[in-house]
């Protein structure tokens, strides 16, 4: 198997998220999973925006190229398709909950 | 004779107005939309948690966001609206909605599409990096998430959503390293005849433009897009004016090129199918809901309800008067021919990952004049979008490789599910 | 009267109607033998059933009438890159077929043994060793066929290929040129086109697919033809697992996966006219297909859909082509109705064209197919198994 794109990332974590909150950023905080870890969002938050306060990418291209951070944000590009409790969503579409587990990279798990 | 069934895909302004006319003339229809609230794209309202005045988001807009939204709260009870509905197919009188992981087939004899439009994108070097984003996307960051795109950001590309932008940008706050207009400046000053035949929007347009150089925003007109770089993320833009070479660094792009129907095909010539707004030609907000009233209207005329000509008659003037200003606007912000002057390691379908050089291959090889063979040879719009965000670079690269019109190349076929839907598929257990 | 004023005229050895694959196979051999060829095609070539279909290249399950011609054909498989020059992705990754319950085992055993007569190997597998070798199978499945030298190819490329390659040997591949008129003149045929082109020919080929029926009644020897759709999807790319083609007992499902990831699948029909040129799947159908092929492989489970479509292509009540000459009329030849597995047979099929034009015969025993089999019984209702996986007649 060749090496997820993602995994070149991982070392960024540390860095800025990607996107920057302007506006109402105080919103009341909730608290979801993100890969496997904790991680916290804002009420009102899309996952794609969740995702992106915590770190630089979403989630690997359609074929793996390489990773993306969502595009169009409004439902047209379908790059932001994520694993969301047992099922898929658009990362830009949907609105995080509290205790939500989305997985950004490798969806099947076969064999 | 009982009254049609009607339905109406989308709640924008086109779809709430199309939706109130009917309703008005005691007509019912069933109004759908992905969005979980009414307002379209642009008056699309944040979710709950966000409770700042209409006025921080939709600035001038403000009065005509809240009516919007008045109306559509008012309608939600006299008419059947289902928010949070994706309708992903249409076929013989029928349409196949998905609402929360549950299907339903709405039979309708009569179906206003009103879906909007969105980015009309050209691809470049570089675009699929991390933190490129659609023009549109990038309001929609700020607008419904109150989010920039980044730490520094570019806006590069053409029309008046450039600018617009750039100024909500920059009156969030957000730092902006340049704005970067692909059409010079005299496209515009050459159009301004038509353009003040709506003298309010001209007005706004230079009010966003002059106070990007308030802000002490650099503009430049003009430019050649070379390219964004970086390796796994954006670094830098690249571009040339006139003969010098520049850059500038920055993590975030808003990239676009004015906007394009959401619908496959500009009209509908199905009857009994009308269409409306943005997603039947680029007209505006207020053309929108204009043009959803119109239609809503003349539905209600067929269906055997009073004429009403003075509005009607009112309604045509006012949008050929937009009409005018839109010509105005086509001028000022032309669409650059890009598709045929890429390097050919640009990727050209984001979803595919094909890239310039192997779709010309491809079009050499088995001598492609058409659209959808080219698709079928190349993969080229064969992805999760439907060719959404390339087919237009893709119609511009196949017209030049093969010397024809645009026009000549054809369109994508689109075809069921309109969207991405998961297995197993609603209807099923 | 067809209306058309006549701006060209050409006159050929031999004009064929309809660019699939098996006019566009039957225009490259007929070339190479050195005859002059044009073909004439309404769309673009490939662009029928041809292009859309679900790329199963299958000799399992096959009537067996159609297995010599089907064990000819894959050996032409074999050969792609030197006859055409790409080998259109043609993977002989084995065609599993499937059981769900003993009755379908038992069939599949008869079958077995009785394609080995013809020669197709079939190796029985039973649940352990089935689930063993496929990890990635249902718990639904309780045993199977494998034909080993079976797999799956791109329809996109396939036809595209064997026109580019008749165009290079210099046969005249007509695209966007409708033919409305074929009529016998004198010792030789008048073919005339929508674009006025008249071509004069002294043998003509029908491989209009699910139009053949036309061109046949126009030489009075219509046919039971009906029009069939098979539903076809295809899920967004996933990492690479399905190791097979695989089809099951009843055809309610078939599936392979491709190079980039995607799972392309099928099972029961869409929508299509023929005489309006228009075909779509049906959203009930692809429900039942997606739950099947869940049941299949549970692994798809919340895969993306990204597309489904059907496809236009004729069926005969007995679920073989017809293929061979006429019944009324010298040098006039046959090849359609494939009744929805013609694809695997495509490049063969223009091999057999050649050998009836050139020679007058071909190796292949072509008895079942004869259009004859139909006179008298035109008007006949039938009802029609319409599916790529399905073996045909299961008699
Ligand atoms: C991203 C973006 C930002 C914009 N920003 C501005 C701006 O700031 N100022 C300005 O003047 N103009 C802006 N415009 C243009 C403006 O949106 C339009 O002129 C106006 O909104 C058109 O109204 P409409 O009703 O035709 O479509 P829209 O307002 O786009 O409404 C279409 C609706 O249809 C829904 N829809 C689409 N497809 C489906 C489907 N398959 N199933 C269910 N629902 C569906 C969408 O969710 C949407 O709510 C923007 C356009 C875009 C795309
Ligand atoms: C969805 C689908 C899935 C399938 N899956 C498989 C599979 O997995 N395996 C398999 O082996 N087979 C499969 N098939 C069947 C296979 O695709 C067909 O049997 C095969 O392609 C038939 O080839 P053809 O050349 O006879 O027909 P076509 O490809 O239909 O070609 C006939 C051509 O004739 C043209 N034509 C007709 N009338 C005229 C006219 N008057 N003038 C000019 N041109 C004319 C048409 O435009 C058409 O292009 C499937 C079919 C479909 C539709
Ligand atoms: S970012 Fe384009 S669909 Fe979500």
């Amino acid at each position: 198997m060749k090496p997820s794109p993602l995994a070149q990332h991982s070392t960024d974590e540390a860095a800025q998220p990607r996107m920057v909150r302007l506006i109402e950023a105080e919103r009341a905080r909730l608290t979801f999973s993100l890969d496997g870890a904790p991680a916290t969002a804002r009420e009102g938050d899309t996952i794609l925006t969740a995702v992106l306060t915590a770190r630089r990418y979403l989630a690997e291209s359609a074929g793996g190229e390489d990773t993306r951070a969502g595009f169009c944000l409004m439902g047209a590009c379908q790059e932001c398709w994520v694993a969301v409790d047992g099922t898929r969503a658009r990362a830009c579409s949907t609105l995080v909950t509290a205790g939500m587990s989305v997985a950004t990279g490798g969806h099947f798990t076969v064999g | 004779m009982a009254d049609p069934a009607i339905a109406i895909v989308g709640a924008g302004p086109a779809g709430i107005r199309a939706a109130e006319a009917l309703s008005r003339h005691g007509l019912s229809a069933i109004l759908v939309d992905e969005a979980p609230k009414g307002g379209g794209q642009i008056y699309r309202q944040p979710p709950d948690s966000f409770q700042g005045p209409a006025s921080s988001r939709y600035g001038f807009e403000a009065r005509k966001a809240s009516a919007l939204h008045l109306t559509i709260k008012r309608l939600a009870t006299a008419i059947d609206y289902r928010p949070s509905t994706l309708a992903w197919n249409v076929c013989n009188g029928r349409l196949d909605t998905l609402c929360a992981g549950r299907g339903e087939s709405v039979v309708f004899d009569i179906l206003v599409i009103a879906t909007g439009a969105m980015d009309r994108m050209l691809p470049l070097p570089g675009w699929t990096l991390p933190g490129v984003y659609a023009l549109g996307g990038a309001q929609i960051a700020l607008k419904y998430q109150g989010c920039a795109i980044g730490q520094n950001t570019v806006f590069l590309g053409t029309g008046p959503l450039l600018y617009l932008v750039a100024y909500q940008y920059a009156k969030a706050g957000a730092k902006i390293e340049a704005v970067l207009d692909v059409n010079p400046a005299h496209a515009k000053r050459r159009a301004l005849f038509a353009l003040a035949s709506s003298p309010r929007t001209l007005a706004k347009g230079i009010y966003y433009r002059a106070s990007l150089g308030t802000h002490g925003i650099a503009v430049e007109e003009g430019v050649t897009p070379m390219g964004i770089a970086g390796t796994d993320e954006v670094r830098d833009v690249h571009y040339r004016r006139g003969s010098v070479d520049k850059s500038v660094r920055c993590d975030a792009v808003g990239l676009g090129f004015g906007l394009k129907s959401e619908t496959q095909d500009g009209e509908s010539t199905v009857s009994g199918v009308y269409l409306a707004g943005d997603g039947a030609g680029i007209g505006g907000a207020d053309a929108a809901e204009l043009w959803g009233e119109r239609v809503g209207l003349s539905i209600a005329a067929r269906c055997g309800r009073r004429h009403d000509a003075s509005r009607i008659a009112k309604i045509d003037r006012r949008l050929a008067r937009l009409a005018r200003f839109r010509a105005g606007l086509e001028r000022a912000f032309p669409l650059p021919l890009l598709g045929s002057t890429l390097p050919d390691d640009t990727i050209l379908c984001r979803c595919e990952s094909i890239r310039v050089g192997q779709v010309k291959d491809a079009i050499r090889a088995f001598d492609v004049v058409e659209m959808n063979r080219m698709k079928a040879i190349s993969r080229v719009g064969m992805g999760r979008c439907q060719g959404r965000m390339c087919g237009h670079a893709a119609a511009e690269l196949l017209a030049a490789e093969t010397r024809q019109d645009l026009a000549a190349v054809g369109r994508l076929r689109g075809q069921p599910p309109i969207k991405p839907l998961p297995m197993p598929w609603p209807g099923t257990p | 009267m067809t209306g058309h004023a006549v701006t060209e005229r050409l006159r050929v050895d031999v004009a064929i109607v309809g660019g699939g694959i098996a006019g566009c196979s039957a225009a490259l051999h007929l070339r190479r033998r050195g005859l002059s060829v044009c073909l004439m095609e309404k769309g673009a070539l490939g662009s029928q059933a041809s292009g859309v279909n679900f790329g199963g290249v299958r000799q399992q399950g096959r009537h067996f009438a159609e297995l010599p011609l089907a064990r000819r054909s894959r050996e032409v498989w074999g050969r792609l890159p030197e006859l055409i020059g790409t080998d259109c992705e043609f993977v002989p990754s084995g065609h599993l077929k499937l059981a769900r319950n003993e009755e379908d085992l038992a069939a599949l055993e008869r079958y077995a043994a009785d394609a080995a007569e013809f020669g197709l190997e079939l190796e029985m597998m039973g649940r352990k060793r089935v689930h063993d070798e496929h990890r990635w199978l249902g718990e639904n499945v309780i045993g199977g066929s494998l034909a080993a030298d079976d797999g799956h190819a791109n329809p996109r490329l396939l036809t595209p290929a064997f026109g580019r390659a008749a165009r290079a040997v210099g046969a005249d591949l007509r695209e966007f040129t409708p033919v409305v008129e074929t009529e016998r003149d004198g010792a030789r045929f008048r073919v005339r086109c929508a674009t006025g082109l008249e071509v004069s020919a002294t043998s003509l080929v029908n491989t209009a697919g699910a139009w053949g029926g036309e061109i046949a009644a126009a030489f009075d020897e219509p046919v039971p033809i009906e029009t069939i759709a098979p539903n076809m999807l295809v899920t967004e790319p996933l990492p690479s697992f399905i190791t097979r083609a695989v089809g099951v007992c009843g055809g309610d499902v078939y599936l392979r996966q491709v190079a980039r990831g995607n799972v392309v699948f099928g099972g029961g029909d869409g929508w299509a006219d023929s005489s309006l040129e228009r075909s779509r799947p049906s959203s009930e159908t692809s429900a039942r297909a997606i739950e099947r092929a869940l049941g299949l492989v549970p692994a798809l489970q919340s895969a993306l859909v990204i597309r489904s479509w059907s496809g236009i292509e004729g069926g005969m009540p007995d679920d073989i082509p017809v293929i061979g000459f006429s019944s009324t009329t010298p040098n006039l030849i046959h090849a359609f109705g494939f009744s929805g597995h013609g694809f695997q047979l495509g490049p063969v099929i223009g091999i057999i064209i050649d050998e009836l034009v050139g020679t007058g015969a071909s190796t292949s025993p072509l008895g079942a197919f004869d259009i004859g089999r139909f006179h008298g019984a035109a008007d006949l209702r039938h009802v029609s198994a319409a599916n790529p996986e399905q073996e045909g007649a299961k008699r």
